[in-house]
């Protein structure tokens, strides 16, 4: 089983960061992951973008032009990455952000209104990364809830106050996904 | 020698016997004895590596008996850095001249020199390429005709530049703890020159060490050796005046005897 | 083994270096490598090490050329157009018989060309600067492979007193995976020709000047002799479900990654398809490319160039089967599924 997903947004909305996330905890549970970041010469202020892999298997291209799932935060990366999802793919959309619905009809498309929730729900603005995260596996399973905050706990040594906060925004992404919640 | 002999003047035993290569009346030679007695003074010949650069010198590595390294153009103060970074143990110095210090190297020295890393950069100044055959250097006078300047190195119609004046740049910057330069046409500037010399390496833990010769090259001048001293006084010396530009270290121990009186 | 991380490829082609006992980087910062001087202006301090940020290229290889001199591992890294400035300082250390590790993060070119990842660069490293010497090149694939490689390239380095260089793509700096750092200690080497003061010997030079033409020719037969050595000993290549194949792509670094997938397409069609990944660029694996030209229908090699490995292929192959190319350039990384209906296109002529 291979999961293909690219995770984009505005720089500073933390897309690369929830994928870093992603790929430790596939790590951790024993499947093979490839990070990958789209990179240009800006430094603040554009649009960023990271396709994470995990898989049973050695993973061959670490570039996977049609990804299995996409988890879009703003509009610019919805306009760009809707077209690109398989058939049959998953569509993780940001609602607060993108005022639009899909165009596709062939894609299981999950629209979750992060920034409203982590902001009215989760008290932390700053979560709505992991609520979309949370969402994504929630849907697909790629990686566990136990190992995602497992690595999260990794990775947040000394900011423990966030980290009940992403633990919390990713809980409330995996209900939402699962239809449990909204 | 008898018994009651006194030597007076022996052979340093940091330069090796191999007769050099260099044209009579160059005054290479001198500054590498220079070179060879202040490591004799003080005593550091098994822990030296010196540098030798790409132009007249570039077999001195034959003439210092010390481990020695070749670099390439200019690269000198680079390969010393790669050396200190390494073993800050070790004395570190790089001979070099003109063309490869001031033109190609330019980027090389001022960086080491801004680092203060802890060598001695020895220069010999003679404002031209001996090596390969009479161009014009950074350091060429202006008017000093050479085998790329044939009508006289000309700032204004030709574009060709002013001659650079290496210590006084590098004075610019925060970092050197010794800057001098020196001439080498007189005994008695060749008995100073020994002095500036050794005082460099003594600093050289200290930081960046720093020492112009004034040099001639009656080759590529055209002249005789003497006559090149004299055209060398009378021409290079207001261009390059000598002194010691900075000795931070004498700086330092005028300042606490001041503050103590 | 230790430990299980992900990390990104120029942090731990950095971090294996230390591993591997380098304690001295001279650098300058160029996209996309900057992780690796970054990283190392942290890491080498906490070791005891030195980091230096030169004022050039230029410099950084003279410096490496400095430490190497007196006996110590050192490297540098550098992308494309920043690897053609250190060139000169190489050669020096290819001439002088300096053990040198240059990681090249390749970018696309020419000139300033772009910064995202391209293997234009084959060239470079394999025909490297002035005068005839070698580098010895490996190219990772993955990044456990790149540590790996570059704990291997100290060694290499040492064992044969020559420069060896990473060659990586963009991708391969950029990218995360899992990695598992080796934990045997480095090896030691006699460096007895190193410049360390000569104290109770006579004294070493370490130069590249030969002056007479019987002991500069004499100079490159002794070099030349011990790239004979490397080649006989230091070719690595790995052939990829190569057994039945009756195509033979040949790619190396992620492109044959790419290629791997593609060729897992394929095969799904019914295609019997396989890859040839040179791992040493140089020395090259000619005979393994000999010996696959008689098994195979064509052979299509995939590079981000215009095509550079392809005229080693076709030095292996010698004319036993038809060679095809297949390239993007520029930042543009190939898709599986390009490659999958070139194969489709040529089995169809």
């Amino acid at each position: 089983m291979q999961y293909e997903v690219i995770i984009a947004g505005f720089g500073g909305q933390g897309v690369m960061l929830i994928g870093q996330l992603l790929a430790n905890a596939a790590m951790l549970q024993g499947s093979k992951t490839v990070w990958m970041p789209s990179y240009g010469p800006e430094m603040r202020g554009g649009t960023a973008n990271c396709t994470v892999v995990v898989s049973d298997e050695d993973i061959g291209s670490p570039v996977v032009p049609r990804p299995g799932a996409a988890i879009v935060m703003n509009l610019p990366s919805m306009d760009k990455f809707e077209p690109l999802v398989v058939p049959g793919g998953l569509l993780v959309v940001n609602a607060s952000l993108v005022a639009r619905k899909a165009e596709r009809t062939d894609l299981d498309v999950v629209y979750v209104e992060c920034n409203r929730l982590a902001e009215e729900q989760v008290k932390s603005p700053r979560s709505a990364n992991m609520i979309a995260l949370g969402a994504y596996i929630g849907k697909t399973g790629a990686a566990t809830p136990e190992i995602v905050k497992y690595a999260m706990a990794k990775k947040m040594v000394g900011k423990e106050r966030f980290l009940e906060a992403n633990k919390a925004a990713l809980d409330l992404g995996i209900r939402l996904a699962q239809g449990e919640a909204g | 020698m008898d018994a009651n002999d006194t030597a007076v003047f022996t052979y340093p035993r940091s330069l090796s016997r191999t007769p050099t290569h260099y044209c009579p009346g160059c005054l290479h030679g001198v500054a590498h004895r220079l070179v060879a007695e202040a490591i004799d003074a003080l005593g550091v010949r098994e822990k030296t590596v010196g540098i030798c650069p790409v132009g007249c010198s570039v077999l001195a590595y034959k003439y210092f008996d010390c481990d020695m390294i070749e670099a390439s153009h200019g690269r000198a103060p680079a390969v010393a850095t790669g050396v200190k970074r390494a073993r800050p143990d070790l004395v570190c110095f790089t001979y070099q001249g003109d063309g490869d210090l001031a033109s190609i190297g330019m980027a090389e020295i001022i960086h080491a020199a801004n680092r203060n890393e802890p060598i001695t950069v020895i220069f010999y100044n003679n404002a031209i390429y001996g090596m390969t055959g009479g161009q014009m250097a950074p350091t060429t006078l202006v008017g000093m005709k050479t085998s790329t300047s044939p009508t006289g190195r000309d700032p204004i119609d030709r574009g060709a530049g002013y001659p650079i004046r290496m210590v006084e740049l590098l004075n610019t910057l925060e970092g050197p703890v010794y800057l001098a330069r020196q001439s080498l046409l007189s005994s008695a500037d060749i008995f100073r020159a020994r002095r500036v010399v050794q005082r460099a390496f003594s600093l050289q833990s200290k930081g960046f060490t720093f020492v112009e010769f004034v040099g001639t090259c009656p080759t590529n001048w055209g002249m005789a050796p003497v006559e090149a001293r004299e055209w060398a006084q009378k021409r290079m010396i207001e261009v390059f005046p000598i002194g010691v530009f900075r000795d931070r270290e004498a700086e330092a121990a005028k300042a606490s005897a001041a503050k103590e009186a | 083994m230790g430990e299980k991380i992900l990390m990104k490829g120029s942090e731990a082609i950095a971090e294996a270096a230390v591993r591997a006992g380098c304690k001295l980087f001279f650098g300058y910062p160029i996209t996309p490598q900057n992780e690796v001087p970054e990283y190392m202006s942290k890491r080498l301090f906490e070791v005891g090490g030195q980091f230096v940020q030169a004022e050039s290229e230029v410099a950084a290889s003279n410096m490496c050329y400095g430490a190497a001199a007196v006996g110590h591992r050192v490297m540098t890294s550098s992308s494309s157009p920043g690897v053609t400035l250190k060139q000169e300082g190489l050669s020096y250390c290819a001439g002088s018989e300096l053990p040198v590790v240059v990681v090249n993060v390749m970018r696309g070119g020419p000139g300033l060309g772009g910064i995202q990842p391209a293997q234009s660069d084959y060239f470079q490293a394999t025909r490297p600067g002035h005068g005839d010497f070698r580098y010895i090149v490996i190219a990772p694939a993955t990044i456990q492979e790149a540590v790996d490689l570059m704990m291997d390239a100290f060694d290499l380095a040492d064992r044969y007193r020559n420069p060896v260089m990473v060659l990586a793509d963009g991708l391969i700096g950029q990218m995360m995976e899992p990695v598992v750092f080796r934990e045997d200690p480095p090896k030691e080497y006699d460096k007895s020709w190193a410049c360390t003061g000569c104290a109770g010997r006579e004294k070493n030079i370490v130069n590249s000047l030969y002056l007479d033409p019987k002991d500069l020719e004499d100079h490159n037969f002794h070099l030349f002799r011990k790239y004979d050595e490397v080649e006989k000993n230091e070719i690595r290549v790995e052939e990829y479900l190569m057994e039945d194949a009756e195509v033979a792509l040949a790619a190396y670094g992620t492109t044959a990654r790419i290629c791997k997938t593609a060729i897992g397409l394929l095969r799904a069609q019914g295609f019997k398809v396989g890859l040839v990944r040179p791992i040493t660029l140089w020395p090259f694996p000619y005979r393994t490319f000999r010996k696959v030209a008689d098994r195979v229908r064509f052979v299509l090699d995939v590079e981000m160039s215009m095509g550079q490995m392809i005229q080693d292929v076709r030095l292996g192959v010698v004319e036993r089967c038809p060679v095809h190319f297949y390239g993007r350039v520029g930042g543009m990384v190939p898709a599986p599924v390009e490659i999958v209906q070139q194969v489709q296109r040529l089995l169809a002529e």
